[in-house]
């Protein structure tokens, strides 16, 4: 009996030594401590559930109806020490479940910048992070690199060992950021900024891609991730930096279209504002900027006068169509000129940025979760929730 | 004829909208059309129609409703079934550069139809056929409180069925996955009328299932028989009361939310749009907060069927009915409290997150005092594996499975690596499965001498059971180590040669499961072939302990020929105990609905609206809407919907029941 | 009597002996407020929608741009109104008088009819100025929240010029008087509704 069970797996374990289980093998540390918690919890799980499947095919066995020396007791329906215990297991397994559960989904906040590089080595000052700008668009990948000016198209880089601060938003559908050998997936909505904050600790080639469906192209929206060394990773921007192509509006609008399965592409300069544009949904000229709107929705909209300030669709990426009973497409026209909606939403995005360098670089641990209303709190004001949800519980 | 004339009769209906460029779907129109074809002609050949008309479609008889729904979630299970074996297939061979043999707009259609039919189609009319069927029968009650209000609901959700169907061969469903999330099925992003059959066909079913909820609590709540109060009801019935406390508090909302997604496609509001203010952050919330207590709608009353089955084939009485019926009750609350586990991954705050994933492990207390309790009620039985039994316990070793990496995805940082992958996939398959379908197998094994006087054959129930068991394993469990490998799902083709073997044997294990559901086809068949020697003519023919086995195989049309008093929550064992004789005469008449067509009339109106409105043909829209409300007012001036079954005809059936008994009795 | 009987005796009895009849329509009204709570959630969920879009103006007009307070102010009369006249519609019910029931009927429809014009002329209004439901987020929420209430008013009207007819064609026997206690729950629903539409949506939108 016992030997053919270990034949029936000796098959199973070969399977499995041949695939790359990279949640549980990944090259990063964030992805790494996810992974850890991942397994604790399912060995705490494991307290209870093994000793109920041993017990169902015990008791099935034991008291069988062919089973003559099993005791019978057709009226025993209660016995409150019993009961006491069968609440009280799963009980104080959840418990320490639940506590796992709140320190963890706080530490691996993934709007939390990273403290550590990996395990005993913590951020210093001079791990200054790569920014990364990731836009889900239809069906590929762009990212820009804010900091060195360049752009590319279905492909990532970046230096190991060193904090990644990715800004990520969507062009038109839900897609959600997945490099599992990097860090958990976070989606990417449209006029939304999500944020990711990894490292990846080994070199190497890894993939990404799309973990939410997107529409006929999602199953090709893949990219290649590399954990390129330092030396390495210049070269690469070099490499892009040599490309022709440049990242200005009308090319991004251009590139905006849906294809699929685009190879990959470089753009060796980027129009800085590019990124606030897309994510306030007015790449195209003469668009009311989302940011603008809101500060306007903020103090009360623009009236009576504001009801007629739309302008018929001209572009249209998607071949859209109106609604059957609807008026015709249109979009809200910008009452202020593209250099200063561009300004507006740089200073938001400088205001975003001031936390750097870091003033505080002791490793968080539990105080370094601040009780509600007190004082400063991290900068996720703007994450985005519902307004029902925005309060801290 | 003038374009514009066409254009107002069939809307955006062209020639075009038949995929006729498809062969799969042209093949499977073929044999659909084929088969139904036999059908038709087989009843009217035999000339069933007025036969069915009467005794069937309109009967307001909630057993016989019960068993129509049965049959509708049969049929739509070979539906679904048959799109789930489409995409294992395709996910299996999609390697090396090859596209498979789906294109994405079959694909997509294929994994979206899968989950809206295996859910709304399957799943909820297996459950809610089982707790028509069975739950006035427990509590000693005639009918449901509304009979007409409950053929009507009936009617409704094969209203919504046919719109599903229909989209298979007019036109095309949606590409959106099962849930539709905006922008992608807003009007910019899916203008076809994939999306909108989508809404339409969940409108129509939602209704009838919003007030098949309202009768079932109705019925519980004011139709039990004298004696009965809450704490002495048959489990099952305590878990249907929760479950349709559940549809009537979380229906609405999905009528509501598909309503505001149906104004943006229709009338270009801007709920969930990019553009103007929309939010389609809010949809998904909304749609979980549907969409998280639907899975407890679906899996309560299977927790029900399996205390029932328990308890009666342990030869034992249930261990811990109060806690039972506690965690019932508190998992009814809390799965309100739950639903945005579903998406931890759009960036709520740590605390949200966390609260909603520790209020997620919470549930899994009252559902592990559960399991232990099951556990207790074997603990010193007397365990007969028939059929019902064995089903219960492949489901205990299973669910236990499913409810651990159900917990590990409440973690929300575990959640981040495994969300949307195909270790969801498992998981959900996991409960599902080894839970709703298990369980609903072990009832319908178990109650089905109840509905017909004979019993299933055992030898292919336990083909089929081995099947799907084995089927399960192998399906499912490579999609978790698939999730591990970190793969997500939706996937039509892949590019890592590596993962093909898993999706093989993955492939393998929906083979069996396909042969595990044949044999259940065949079971069926067999059972009436051979019914004379399956048959039980004692009503009671595993030795039950709750009301419905007290009553004849298949029960009278009014159930109880006198109403039972109930004196233990196991009614019918202490009445065996203390030595009941059934009463033998002073039979008095009994009043009972009559039937009516008005439900189906209803419910084809209710089918042509939504046609109308998916191709927007407003004529027919309008139309029916108007023939609809006149229907509606028509039927209630008609007062007469009740009559009384003479005394004569009572004491006649009963008299033949009595002669039968005495026969078996003779033999014996 | 169940219980007597459950005792009665050594020998346990366990039927009643005469037929058990639930009353007919006795489980009506349950019935019918578990459908008003159904209903009441579609509402929750259009109120949350306004609770979350209500500030979204797409650079347009805000409630204070729109709402006249006055006119709702007597389009919400009329409905209190309406309530107040089912009212005695229940209680001449009651005392079984068949002509003043239909009568107050009549003027409660008539009050429901008058609110429902204020209503149309007021998205008519609001539409002609170009503030449509298309125009914003806090438009289309505002529109499918008034007009959903609109509609499930339109829909009372309905069922009342249904009930009167059976009301003359019957009288007030006993399946018409359940049959006017659920409208009266309905109409009284709309009511409740309609004060939150009154003060979530027009007080506090044109105070803010």
């Amino acid at each position: 009996m016992k030997r053919s069970g270990a034949l029936l797996l000796f098959p199973l374990a070969v399977l499995l030594s041949g695939c790359d289980l990279v949640v549980l093998a990944p090259a990063g540390d964030v992805a790494a401590q996810q992974r850890d918690l991942l397994v604790v919890s399912t060995l705490l799980m494991l307290l209870i559930i093994v000793p109920v499947m041993v017990l169902t095919v015990f008791f099935a066995w034991r008291y069988r109806q062919s089973s003559t020396t099993a005791t019978y007791t057709p009226d025993w329906d209660h016995s409150t020490k019993l009961e006491l215990v069968i609440w009280a297991a799963p009980l104080l397994v959840i418990i320490c479940l639940g506590a796992l559960t709140w320190l963890g989904t706080h530490l691996l906040d993934p709007y939390r910048r990273i403290d550590r590089i990996e395990p005993g080595q913590p951020v210093t000052q001079n791990h200054k992070p790569l920014r990364v700008e990731v836009v889900a668009l239809d069906w590929k990948w762009l990212f820009i690199y804010p900091d060195y000016g360049i752009a590319s198209v279905n492909e990532l880089a970046a230096p190991v060992n060193q904090p990644i601060d990715f800004r990520i938003t969507s062009s038109t559908v839900m897609n959600s950021f997945y490099i599992p050998a990097l860090a958990g997936q976070i989606y990417a909505m449209p006029a939304m900024e999500t944020k990711l904050h990894a490292v990846v600790n080994r070199p190497g080639t890894y993939t990404g891609f799309s973990a939410n469906y997107s529409g006929a192209g999602f199953s090709g929206m893949r990219f290649a991730f590399h954990g390129l060394s330092d030396q390495a990773f210049a070269d690469w921007v070099n490499q892009t930096k040599s490309a022709q192509a440049a990242l200005t509006r009308e090319s991004y609008l251009e590139l905006e279209r849906p294809s699929e399965h685009e190879p990959v592409r470089h753009y060796a300069s980027i129009d800085p504002d590019l990124f606030g544009a897309i994510l306030n949904l007015c790449v195209e000229p003469g668009k009311m900027c989302m940011n603008e709107m809101m500060s306007i929705d903020a103090k009360g909209g623009l009236g009576l006068a504001g009801v007629r300030n739309t302008l018929p669709l001209q572009y249209d990426k998607v071949a859209r169509r109106g609604a059957v009973f609807g008026t015709d497409p249109s979009y809200v026209a910008s009452i202020c000129t593209a250099e200063e909606a561009a300004a507006a939403s740089r200073a938001a995005r400088n205001d975003d940025d001031r936390d750097w360098p870091l003033r505080d670089l002791s490793p968080l641990r539990g105080v370094g979760l601040l009780a509600p209303g007190a004082g400063t709190r991290r900068a996720d004001a703007e994450r985005p929730s519902l307004g029902l949800l925005r309060f801290e519980l | 004829m003038p374009e514009s004339l066409t254009k107002f009769i069939f809307g955006r209906l062209t020639l075009e909208s038949l995929p006729l460029h498809e062969p799969i779907v042209v093949a499977t129109f073929v044999v659909v059309a084929l088969g139904g074809l036999a059908l038709l002609g087989a009843v009217t050949y035999f000339k069933l129609w007025g036969y069915l008309w009467r005794e069937w479609f309109t009967s307001v008889d909630h057993k016989k409703i019960g068993i129509m729904y049965m049959v509708l979630g049969l049929v739509m299970l070979l539906r679904g079934f048959s799109d789930a074996i489409m995409m294992r297939l395709q996910q299996a061979i999609a390697f090396n550069g090859s596209e498979g043999y789906l294109n994405a707009h079959h694909y997509d259609q294929i994994f979206t139809a899968h989950g809206v039919i295996m859910i709304f189609f399957v799943a909820m009319p297996f459950v809610t056929g089982l707790m028509n069927f069975v739950v006035p029968l427990q509590i000693g009650a005639r009918d449901v409180s509304f009979p007409f209000l409950n053929n009507f609901s009936f009617w409704m959700t094969v209203g919504g069925a046919i719109l599903v169907m229909a989209s298979l061969f007019v036109g095309e469903f949606a590409r959106t996955g099962w849930l539709a999330y905006p922008p992608l099925s807003g009007i910019n992003y899916s203008p076809d009328v994939g999306v909108d059959y989508y809404i339409w066909a969940l409108q129509v079913a939602g209704v009838g299932t919003t007030l098949s909820g309202i009768n079932l609590i109705c019925t519980i709540i004011k139709m039990r028989a004298p004696g009965m109060t809450m704490m002495r009801m048959p489990v099952f019935t305590w878990t249907s009361l929760c479950t349709n406390v559940l549809i009537v508090a979380s229906f609405p909302v999905l009528t509501a939310v598909l309503t505001l997604l149906a104004l943006d496609r229709y009338v270009g509001t801007n709920f969930f749009t990019n553009d103007f203010g929309g939010n389609p952050m809010m949809y998904v919330n909304l749609i979980w907060i549907w969409g998280h207590p639907e899975v407890y709608i679906l899996i309560l009353p299977l927790f029900g069927v399996f205390s029932e089955v328990t308890s009666t084939f342990s030869g034992k009485r249930l261990f811990g009915y109060t806690s039972m019926v506690y965690a019932t009750v508190v998992i009814t609350i809390l799965s309100y409290l739950v639903w945005l586990h579903h998406f931890f991954t759009m960036g709520s705050g740590a605390s949200v997150n966390s609260f909603f994933g520790i209020t997620t492990m919470i549930i899994s207390i009252p559902t592990g005092a559960k399991m232990f309790n099951w556990l207790f009620t074997m603990y010193r039985g007397r365990i007969r594996f028939e059929l019902p039994m064995m089903w219960t316990v492949a489901f205990m070793l299973t669910f236990v499975v499913g409810g651990m990496t159900g917990v590990l995805l409440a973690v929300p940082p575990a959640d981040f690596v495994l969300h949307n992958s195909l270790f969801l996939i498992a998981h959900f398959h996991n409960v599902i499965i080894g839970g709703v379908l298990f369980g609903l197998f072990a009832g319908i094994a178990y109650w089905w001498p109840k509905a017909f006087g004979f019993r299933l054959d055992p030898f292919w129930g336990k083909v089929s059971f081995w099947c799907w068991v084995l089927g399960f394993w192998f399906a499912f469990m490579p999609l978790y180590i698939l999730g591990l490998m970190g793969v997500t799902r939706r996937m039509r083709v892949f590019d890592d040669p590596s993962l093909q073997i898993w999706f093989v044997i993955a492939a393998f294990g929906a083979v069996l499961i396909a042969a595990g559901i044949a044999a259940f086809l065949v079971q069926i068949f067999v059972s009436i072939r051979k019914r004379a020697e399956l048959v039980d003519v004692t009503g009671d023919p595993w030795d039950g302990r709750t009301l419905e086995w007290s009553t004849s195989s298949p029960p009278p049309a009014y159930n109880f020929a006198f109403t039972p008093i109930i004196r233990d929550n196991d009614a019918w064992w202490d009445m065996k105990k203390a030595g009941y004789r059934r009463p033998l005469s002073g039979f008095k008449p009994i009043h009972m609905p009559k039937n009516t067509g008005t439900g189906v009339i209803l419910a084809v109106f209710s089918v042509a609206l939504g046609f109308g409105l998916i191709w927007y043909m407003w004529w027919l829209a309008a139309l029916s809407f108007v023939c609809l409300i006149a229907t509606a007012i028509g039927h209630t001036f008609n007062y007469h919907r009740d009559f009384d079954i003479p005394a004569a005809e009572v004491a006649q059936t009963e008299e033949a029941r009595t002669a039968l008994l005495a026969a078996e009795g003779a033999r014996a | 009597m169940a219980s007597t009987a459950i005792t009665a005796g050594a020998e346990p009895v366990f039927h009643l002996e005469e037929e058990h009849a639930h009353a007919e329509g006795g489980s009506t009204m349950l019935g019918f407020w578990l459908y008003l709570m159904s209903d009441c959630l579609i509402f929750a969920m259009l109120f949350a929608a306004f609770g979350v879009l209500g500030g979204n103006y797409a650079a347009g007009p805000a409630p204070k741009d729109l709402f006249d307070l006055g006119l709702v102010a007597v389009n919400t009369t009329m409905l209190l109104l309406s309530s107040i006249t089912y009212g005695f519609a229940m209680l001449t019910m009651d005392k079984g008088r068949v002509g003043a029931t239909q009568g107050w009927l009549a003027v409660t429809m008539l009050f429901g009819l008058a609110f429902l014009s204020i209503e149309l002329y007021e998205f008519a209004h609001m539409i002609h100025e170009g503030a449509t439901p298309q125009r914003s987020a806090f438009l289309s929420s505002f529109f499918t929240l008034v007009g959903t209430h609109g509609l499930h008013v339109t829909f009372g009207i309905v069922w009342m010029v249904t009930l009167m007819v059976q009301v003359a064609r019957h009288g007030l026997i006993e399946a018409n008087r359940r049959r006017l206690m659920c409208l009266s729950m309905f109409w009284h629903f709309l009511d409740v509704v309609w004060i939150g539409v009154f003060t979530f949506v027009y007080l506090m939108g044109t105070l803010r």
